[in-house]
């Protein structure tokens, strides 16, 4: 058995990390999920949170927003929204998407058109809570 | 004939011209070569973007739940085209190449009976296209403050066209911008984004082993306006890096015929220099001659 597997994290803007990895946690939207080598093909939307990533060299950690993780036989790879590698993130910048979570769930709030609308909206702003308490920042 | 004074003036003025045009040559091609990294970095999130979409869509696109960004409302009566061109002018023919293309389109559309609706991205594209369908415009994106275009400005015109879409306005969007081929070349294109086409060739197979989290159709309804935001990125970075590379080489054709000029204006200038000399000696020859 392979003990180690491609894994790719890729934002818009640039490609973020390629390397071979033995065990990446994955911040689906329906629950955190740990891909390992020989996952089984799985194709997952994602949720802000953290991606924990194991190598051989030593982890890594990523925050991520929205997107999503296709696992298959040739690896593993995630297409986020946004992507920060967690030494480069500040409280500053947190600060930053939970203002962003919370203007769009009022805008969503006071739109109130769609109901589904306003419930994803609060659960991203609860995501981004949560990833405050979670860095301990 | 041009006395000795204007013709000296005349050929430094062209001197400072050409050291401007050489000045913005050199810093589109700096430009050039950042939009090109861009557009390369985000080459690879776009591909396995649209390989994972385009096996999704094959998969769930023919039910009848479809989502509408991939099915279409059923009718094409109403289109929408967002041109995208660049804030700034002195680049080549890079802005009247994607108007010219757009203005085809939609004089095609009109003849055709359709309802033509054209939101411009970029403020040049704009000027040109308001002579014509001015009456059209349903709305504008000002990129002028942006530095560098992100991917939260593609995301802010995808969803001030999503909204659109979900309001009914329109039934097809199509995005025209022109792709980078290489400094001297760079191809107008219109690309239909709304509903979402993928060629077929570019579909990965994602066979029924795969698991779905969560199902099927809701990561399709949650990725497809994702891709549309993609496209439009794409098409922005592609139109950054065609700018600068039009820019780049008209600016090169500006700073060669300046120097042309000069050349001339300086024969033009000592041939003047030499006529007043022997003007001068005649005149003191024939002066000697007399007495």
């Amino acid at each position: 058995m392979a003990d180690t597997m491609q894994f790719d994290l890729v934002s818009p803007e640039r490609s973020l990390a390629s390397l071979q990895a033995s065990a990446v946690q994955i911040p689906g939207s329906e629950g955190d999920m740990t891909a390992m080598p020989q996952h089984a093909p799985t194709l997952t939307t994602l949720r802000p949170g953290i991606l924990k990533v194991e190598a051989p060299e030593g982890t890594s950690e990523y925050l991520v927003t929205g997107g999503f993780a296709q696992i298959s036989a040739e690896g593993l790879s995630v297409l986020a929204e946004k992507a920060v590698p967690m030494d480069e993130m500040t409280r500053a910048h947190l600060d930053e998407l939970i203002e962003e979570a919370r203007t769009m769930y009022k805008t969503a709030q006071e739109d109130d058109s769609e109901h589904g609308l306003v419930e994803d909206a609060a659960k991203l702003l609860a995501d981004m809570e949560a990833l405050g308490t979670h860095m301990s920042l | 004939m041009p006395s000795l004074k204007d013709l000296k003036n005349r050929i430094s003025s062209v001197k400072n011209t050409r050291k401007i045009t050489k000045a913005m040559q050199m810093v589109a091609a700096a430009k050039l070569r950042r939009a090109q990294e861009a557009a390369e970095d985000a080459r690879p999130y776009a591909e396995r973007f649209n390989a994972v979409l385009a096996g999704l869509a094959a998969s769930v696109g023919n039910s009848d739940t479809a989502p509408k960004l991939l099915a279409g409302t059923g009718s094409d009566q109403v289109q929408l085209l967002v041109v995208m061109t660049a804030e700034r002018g002195l680049c080549g023919g890079f802005n009247s190449n994607i108007a010219k293309l757009a203005r085809l389109k939609a004089q095609e559309l009109q003849a055709a009976g359709k309802v033509v609706k054209i939101l411009t991205v970029g403020k040049k594209g704009r000027d040109v296209l308001k002579r014509d369908f001015a009456d059209l415009f349903v709305g504008h994106v000002d990129l002028t403050e942006v530095k560098r275009v992100g991917y939260s400005d593609a995301q802010g015109i995808a969803k001030d066209v999503l909204s659109r879409f979900d309001a009914g306005e329109f039934d097809v969007a199509t995005i025209f911008y022109a792709k980078f081929q290489n400094v001297v070349t760079q191809i107008p294109t219109a690309q239909q984004i709304i509903p979402a086409q993928f060629d077929a060739d570019g579909a990965e197979e994602v066979s029924g082993l795969v698991d779905y989290e969560p199902s099927e159709e809701a990561i399709l309804a949650d990725l497809l306006p994702r891709g549309v935001a993609t496209q439009i990125f794409a098409g922005l970075l592609e139109n950054g890096a065609s700018e600068q590379g039009a820019r780049m080489s008209a600016m090169d054709n500006a700073t060669r015929n300046a120097g042309d000029m000069i050349d001339k204006l300086t024969i033009e200038y000592n041939r003047s220099r030499q006529a007043v000399i022997t003007n001068e000696l005649i005149e003191i020859i024939s002066g000697a001659e007399a007495l």
